[in-house]
């Protein structure tokens, strides 16, 4: 990764959507950048904390989105530029905030706030295909979303002017085609922003009360409005009259055109592409349908700027109106992420062509050849990891326990439990936080005759992004049920960025670390710490706990991320081999089927289990498990 | 020598933590240094947890191209790993397409815990040279291993690339990305890489 604050102006670099943003927010004069990690969000913040001490300003990780969005806020009060970033289902945490701002204002300090949020469409990291582009219009905030990575820089940059003169806070959707991909970016002049913070403590910021800061910001945005109908962010190529008129944005931008050369269409074929997604240049939108017969959407996910183009259609009463073709018209499915043959295919539904992607007879040879030879690859835990030993210490008590206990888990590496190749320990998952909430549910319904035992499970940043404040209401309303901590000391899911347990801050500077253990046990609850490697004591402990029906007891489960341990220490613990002589195979299978760990598989040839020597952390997880004490350890000097 | 197709479609595939993000940035980066557009598209889910991970690297002289290559559009693929390769043939392949492959397998846990079965390495070498017009293979994970360094294997797969002459690079563009990216104590042992990966292939 470049080192962003040093791009010499008017230079191109081949930038991530993401570091484009950071990029823009730096050259537009943000001093305060604050955000939860989240895929495929996180690294905008990571480029700005990279260069926080250089260019002067505030980069946290936040305990959640909420937090991130409030402490953003504030900085915008105090006068300066700020930015919040977030994945789409941080959004929901944040909502809360964001509905209000806009109503209230950004103070009368001239500062100004960006709020990105990365969705996920095809739901590649992420729980759903969430669509943030609606809520813009519930929080009247505008929004706008790029379509390459040098728009990703200039809405940046722009939406920072917006929101100044506007006095609100403005929205940049990205998205895993623009934040995690890299383009050609040229980049413009950076200087250092200096402006002091202070706020006017005579003075009031309130959404309340809301009906009359109702009208003006209605009012803001129709002017708002007025401006995106002309902007230079929303641009039209192709024929005069064309046959067909795409209306498109982000990834359905280049996805059209990929398309339209693919299948030739460029003299048939008119693309419009907004970048204006809220307040809806519906005027332009319309100008631009009165000269074409038929109109397609291409956007992701859900049918928005088609909903808002048949809205405009309606409104301006048009004689002849085109048809509108998309999801509505099954012209391109509602699930899953944009890509040039799905365009492809609703081209070639529109204009009845044929198109093969590859002849017929390699089409055979694939099918024949290839489809045979390859092997499913489920996500599973790096070798070495913890939570493969906490879950199966968790599972072999919830078995041993026998009676049925329900197991709540929660967003972070350990989601992978209930993943096909998991073990799947978990009954439910849902999102950061779920994991103690609807533990806390279950540990209440005793007194309606629920007779199953409870666990609750969390990480160790997810306990301090939305857990607490579940943990309080299952002591306050006498919740009986453990909730287990896979405290790994990191937020591992995202990429090592540390939280408020992990005695740094995303600038890597000390600060005190927050004991989540001793919260615990000044809340009351009974709280006990394991190694989950000494996987017997574990699940004795995780046993003991289910029979104790004591209220709200909490395990921790306490060992470093494998891959964070590695760069620290930069060695592996022990030299592990197997002893092909007492492995039994196949009769066992213990340490490849049960187990499941890549560094270790089984062998055709010899039929016996064998280490794969690129990928064994040498952990020695399976040589302390392996019934046949066939796997051996020698620890390194 | 310009490039043979335009836009020239790129697909690098791997497993998660194999390198392979570092790998379609420093070709992508070598490309936008000679004045060409390039962009890369990352698929990688969550994160380095042992999936399967691809990126698609496109360069044009004439725009810039969306992340996603169309199916069956690949004109070369560049496989960190076999099966990976097998893979992305089926989605990406057509029977002009170059195929570079590190033939080290990295077991998936489906195989390990012996649900599916992982083809023979002589069978996907004839069938991988069967789908492609040319098929150059290369054990880089052993090279890496050679050089006690398993995680550059990555750059031994550069060297390779840079072995087959397939592309407009030189040794000198990708080196000059190489010192751009990697921290100064990484260089010399990457640059043994990337020369022992071309010796591997030439």
């Amino acid at each position: 990764m470049p080192n962003i604050a040093k791009l010499e102006s008017g230079s191109y670099h081949l930038l991530q959507g993401n570091e484009a943003i950071a990029r823009g927010a730096l050259e537009a004069g943000v001093q305060y950048a604050a955000a939860y990690p989240g895929t495929p969000s996180t690294e905008i913040l990571t480029t700005l904390a990279s260069v926080a001490k250089e260019t002067g300003i505030h980069a946290e990780w936040s305990s959640n989105e909420k937090v991130a969005t409030e402490a953003a806020l504030a900085a915008a009060y105090a006068g300066l530029r700020t930015i919040s970033s977030m994945k789409n289902a941080g959004l929901n945490v944040a909502m809360d905030t964001l509905q209000h701002i806009n109503l209230a204002t950004l103070g009368d300090q001239g500062g100004a706030m960006l709020v990105v949020v990365a969705d996920d469409p095809q739901s590649h990291a992420s729980g759903d295909e969430e669509d943030t582009r609606w809520v813009a219009q519930m929080a009247n905030a505008p929004l706008m979303e790029p379509s390459s990575f040098q728009e990703a820089y200039e809405m940046t940059k722009y939406l920072f002017d917006l929101s100044e003169e506007f006095n609100i806070f403005c929205w940049l959707r990205d998205y895993t085609r623009l934040a995690h991909a890299r383009g050609r970016v040229q980049v413009g002049q950076y200087t250092r922003a200096t402006k002091k913070p202070k706020y006017d403590s005579t003075k009031v910021f309130t959404p309340y009360i809301a009906p009359p800061k109702h009208a003006i910001l209605v009012e803001k945005m129709a002017r708002i409005r007025d401006r995106f109908e002309e902007s230079p962010f929303n641009s039209y190529e192709g024929p005069e009259s064309p046959e067909l008129l795409i209306v498109c944005c982000g990834s359905g931008a280049p996805c059209s055109r990929d398309a339209v050369e693919d299948l030739n269409l460029g003299d048939r074929v008119g693309i419009l592409k907004l970048g204006t997604l809220w307040p809806f240049p519906s005027r332009l939108v319309v100008s631009h349908i009165k000269r074409a017969s038929k109109v397609l959407i291409v956007e992701e996910v859900d049918p928005y700027v088609e909903t808002h183009t048949k809205a405009a259609v309606a409104d301006a009463k048009l004689a002849d109106a085109a048809d509108i073709l998309g999801r509505g018209s099954g012209h391109i499915s509602y699930v899953g992420e944009n890509n040039p043959d799905r365009v492809i295919a609703a081209l070639c539904q529109v204009f009845g062509l044929t198109y093969e992607t590859r002849d017929a007879s390699y089409e055979k040879k694939i099918e024949d050849i290839a489809k045979p030879m390859t092997a499913s690859r489920g996500l599973i835990w790096c070798p070495g990891c913890p939570h493969r030993a906490s879950f199966f210490a968790i599972g072999n008590a919830v078995k041993r326990d026998g009676r049925n206990a329900v197991v709540t888990s929660d967003i972070g590496c350990y989601t992978m439990d209930i993943f096909p190749d998991g073990p799947q320990v978990a009954n439910t998952l849902h999102c950061m936080g779920g994991g103690v909430g609807e533990a806390c549910g279950f540990g209440q319904l005793a007194e309606l005759g629920f007779e199953q035992p409870v666990i609750g499970i969390c990480g160790d940043s997810t306990f301090f992004h939305a857990s607490i404040a579940p943990l309080v209401n299952a002591i306050y309303n006498k919740a009986n049920m453990t909730i287990i901590v896979l405290d790994n000391a990191i937020t591992a899911m995202t990429g090592f960025q540390p939280h408020a347990g992990s005695g740094r801050t995303a600038t890597q500077e000390v600060t005190p670390t927050v004991d989540a253990e001793s919260l615990c046990r000044a809340l009351g609850c009974r709280v006990e710490v394991e190694d989950p490697f000494d996987t017997k004591a574990t699940a004795a402990r995780v046993q003991e706990l289910l029979k104790d029906d004591n209220g709200v007891k909490v395990l921790f489960l306490r060992r470093k991320c494998e891959l964070l341990r590695q760069r620290e220490e930069k060695r592996h613990p022990y030299k592990v081999w197997v002893d092909t002589e007492k492995c039994r195979g196949d009769k066992c299978g213990f340490c490849y089927r049960i187990l499941q760990c890549p560094g270790i598989g089984y062998d055709k040839t010899t039929g016996k289990a064998k280490i794969q020597e690129a990928l064994c952390a040498e952990c020695g997880l399976c040589a302390d498990l392996c019934p046949s004490k066939a796997i051996m350890k020698e620890e390194r000097a | 020598m310009g490039i043979s197709a335009d836009p020239l479609n790129l697909v690098i595939c791997g497993v998660g933590g194999q390198g392979n993000i570092l790998l379609s940035g420093i070709v992508g980066g070598a490309y936008m240094k000679k004045g060409y557009y390039a962009t890369i598209g990352e698929t990688f889910g969550a994160a380095q947890r042992g999936g399967a991970v691809f990126s698609a690297v496109r360069v044009s002289k004439k725009r810039e191209y969306g992340p996603l290559i169309p199916e069956g559009h690949a004109h070369l693929i560049l496989g960190l790993e076999p099966i990976e390769t097998m893979r992305l043939l089926q989605k990406y392949g057509n029977p002009d397409v170059v195929c570079v492959t590190n033939m080290y397998p990295v077991i998936p846990a489906s195989v390990s815990a012996n649900r599916e079965s992982y083809p023979d390495i002589e069978d996907l070498k004839k069938a991988i040279t069967d789908l492609s017009s040319k098929a150059f293979f290369i054990d880089a994970t052993s090279i890496a291993l050679e050089l006690n360094a398993p995680i550059a294997m990555n750059i031994v797969m550069a060297g390779a690339l840079l072995g087959t002459e397939q592309l407009d690079l030189t040794k000198d563009d990708i080196i000059a990305e190489l010192k751009a990216t990697l921290p100064p104590d990484r260089l010399e042992l990457n640059l043994t890489a990337l020369d022992r990966g071309m010796k591997a292939i030439a």
